[in-house]
């Protein structure tokens, strides 16, 4: 069984729900993305998704679109977001790591090579943002072969025959993309996320992740009983945005993990059902 | 010069999935295949639908003022001494450039689609213009983007957008530039993307985009062929067009491909030469890769970044290309070639003093190259020069260069 279900059985029998923190990989400075990775695990994240920088994230809100900007002034990209999970898997060889980002810089390497090396590096699945399954056939075949899950995303405006195309290619979990918009926006609806998921669940049996708008414990409280997992991306990634190369890593890293902690709390305080 | 003969049916493309062959397609995030697939269903029932294509066809002649001529530059082709060189003047058109045949096409789209509010990208700030434009007579509301750097170089067009009553919203991320605001603009579209069309300004993007576009600007080519067979009785020997994502050449082109003796020749932008890296010419030094919802020739470096792009004309400072162009070049249909800074400024001077015609920056690289191509062929051969656009928004770019200041 891949890290992935066996980490949603183990949390389904715990009647717990997958904290799933994004970061991108080299932001702020790519000497500290493993050691980064490890404390967010530490803080109670059950999944990292890693950010591959690219020069133009599309679907970023501006918040996002910096920290690629800054880990591409590290000279961060894909080879070097391979190298990390590798390095991070010497100490680590449970936590789940999704590869998250857009379809060139994959395409570049190939997808051949990149399944490949994903997997010797340890990476458990990837979720390309702009390559709906329409596209995916190739790459999907090339990662199935190696163990690899490719994990697509539905969005409020995915029709049901949509949702259930999606979810009969879709293997490791469902990404449901909360609100229409940009990562980080601010209009999330809980209550047509609830109408989302039930037509989700309709069609999948596999476990669902929430992301985009999530920035809170509340937030996060109020979405973990819809669902098998929620995301965590701008509000994590903005508390790298003043981020000081001259001081003492440690503190700034412990001040981001925060926010992780307090929505592990929040998420297993919130009411199941 | 011999034409490839390889039997193709190039109506059959794109594909019903968008592709040309390996290129287009659809790579956007999911929150969007909802409205591509809306528009694509629109365009389809509305391009056989009489009343949309005579509306169409009315505001063409009426409005954009077509057919635009196709000029013999007599004086002209006698001092380059080989063919005969035929300017189809698009710089004419309302707006001054072809960009307006497709911001009419997809605004009427948009009003029987029933939506209130366009967005556009904009470059040189033509396409801006011919969006600001077309929402000002119908009635809609317009923001543009565009790139902080392209907000200075072509200051006129940000004004005439916003006396059109269009909102320009400066793009400060990535390289300031088109591509930046074709970012922008796709992520107001996803947020917005109930009520909002997205005019597209060439012939890229997302299918069915690439497929429209090339649609709408076709009126370019098929008027160029009745035009030159009525004035020379034949077709032309050779097609040039300049190249940014590919609108105007592919307008020209489209209805000749099936045509084997006439050579296509789209030009790109040199900038400061291919050997220094400066430039926009994915077609000539790119590689094919994934960007803005399309697979095409790109600019980018080894691990998949998009470089940054240089072009003395904005309209033209794009690393990516409309995916018909990558796969024509692919099959070998049409050719493409670079024209540098310098050429395409010595040929707007040319043009300017020879025929009073002032060209777009843009189109000057394709009245550089045609210069050069004319020169190799005989009097009797014919050569149509897609004058995508007039200059005069690039006079202060220029006066620039001469040190003058015109503010
Ligand atoms: C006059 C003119 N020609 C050409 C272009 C390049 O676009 P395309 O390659 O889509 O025709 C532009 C773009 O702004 C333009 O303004």
């Amino acid at each position: 069984m891949s890290r992935l279900s066996s980490l949603f059985t183990t949390l389904a029998e715990q009647g717990r729900k997958a904290l799933v923190p994004y970061i991108v990989a080299g932001d702020p400075d790519p000497r500290y993305t493993v050691t980064l990775m490890h404390e967010l695990v530490a803080a109670g994240a059950d999944i990292i998704e890693l950010g591959i920088p690219f020069s133009d994230p599309m679907a970023e809100g501006p918040v996002i679109q910096l920290a690629h900007e800054r880990a591409l002034a590290h000279n961060t990209s894909l080879n070097q977001a391979l190298d990390m999970v590798a390095e991070f898997r010497r100490e680590d060889s449970k936590t789940p790591i999704v590869l998250m980002g857009y379809t060139n810089p994959v395409e570049r390497m190939g997808y051949e090579t990149f399944a490949r090396q994903a997997s010797d590096s340890g990476v458990d699945g990837l979720l390309t943002v702009d390559m709906p399954p329409e596209e995916a056939a190739e790459i999907s075949a090339l990662m199935k072969a190696v163990g690899l899950d490719n994990i697509f995303l539905l969005a409020p405006t995915s029709s049901e025959q949509r949702i259930a195309k999606v979810s009969a290619l879709a293997t490791g979990y469902l990404y449901c993309v909360s609100l229409k918009g940009v990562t980080g926006a601010g209009h999330l609806d809980v209550d047509s996320v609830r109408a989302q998921l039930a037509l989700i669940k309709k069609h999948s049996t596999l476990p669902v992740t929430v992301g985009f708008g999530i920035k809170d414990g509340a937030s996060a409280a109020a979405l973990a009983p819809l669902c098998e997992g929620v995301v965590v991306g701008s509000a994590l990634v903005d508390r790298f945005a003043n981020w000081d190369h001259e001081a003492d890593a440690a503190p700034q890293i412990a001040q981001a993990v925060a926010l992780i902690k307090e929505i592990r709390e929040a998420v297993d305080g919130a009411p199941t059902n | 010069m011999s034409s490839s003969k390889n039997n193709v049916d190039y109506a059959a493309f794109p594909s019903k999935e968008g592709h040309f062959g390996r290129y287009g397609g659809r790579f956007v995030s999911e929150t969007l295949i909802f409205a591509l697939d809306e528009l694509e269903q629109a365009f389809l029932r509305l391009r056989k639908d009489p009343a949309f294509q005579a509306e169409f066809d009315r505001d063409l002649a009426h409005y954009v003022g077509r057919p635009s001529p196709l000029y013999h530059a007599e004086r002209w082709s006698r001092e380059v001494g080989g063919a005969q060189i035929y300017l189809k003047r698009e710089d004419l058109n309302h707006t001054g450039a072809h960009k307006v045949n497709n911001t009419v096409g997809q605004a009427l789209l948009a009003k029987y689609m029933g939506k209130k509010r366009v967005i556009a990208e904009t470059g040189a700030g033509q396409h801006g213009v011919a969006s600001a434009t077309v929402a000002a007579r119908l009635g809609m509301s317009c923001q543009v983007f565009m790139g902080e750097e392209d907000i200075q170089r072509q200051a006129l067009n940000v004004y005439r957008m916003k006396l059109l009553g269009a909102e320009v919203v400066s793009v400060k991320s990535g390289s300031r530039t088109l591509k930046d605001a074709m970012n922008e603009a796709m992520r107001v579209w996803v947020t917005d993307v109930d009520d909002t069309f997205y005019i597209i300004g060439t012939a890229a993007g997302p299918h069915p985009y690439p497929m429209l576009v090339r649609d709408f600007q076709s009126v370019i080519g098929r008027e160029a062929r009745q035009q030159c067979l009525d004035s020379t009785g034949k077709l032309p020997d050779a097609l040039v067009a300049c190249v940014g994502g590919g609108s105007n050449a592919i307008g020209l082109f489209h209805p000749f491909l099936q045509d084997e003796g006439v050579e296509m020749y789209g030009v790109e932008a040199g900038g400061h030469g291919l050997a220094t890296g400066q430039h926009a010419a994915p077609l000539s030094d790119g590689r094919p890769g994934v960007l803005h919802g399309n697979r095409t020739y790109l600019m980018q470096d080894d691990n998949g970044q998009i470089s940054h792009t240089h072009s003395v004309s904005a309209g033209l400072d794009y690393p990516g290309v409309g995916p018909e162009h990558s796969w024509l070049k692919d099959i070998g249909r049409a050719q493409y070639v670079t024209i540098d800074d310098e050429e395409a400024l010595t040929a707007f001077r040319k043009l300017t003093l020879t025929e009073g015609i002032m060209p777009a920056l843009e189109s000057s690289h394709a009245v550089a190259y045609a210069e050069k191509l004319a020169a190799t062929m005989s009097p009797e051969q014919t050569i149509v020069v897609n004058l995508s656009g007039r200059g005069d928004k690039d006079i202060h770019t220029v006066a620039g260069i001469d040190g003058i200041g015109i503010d």
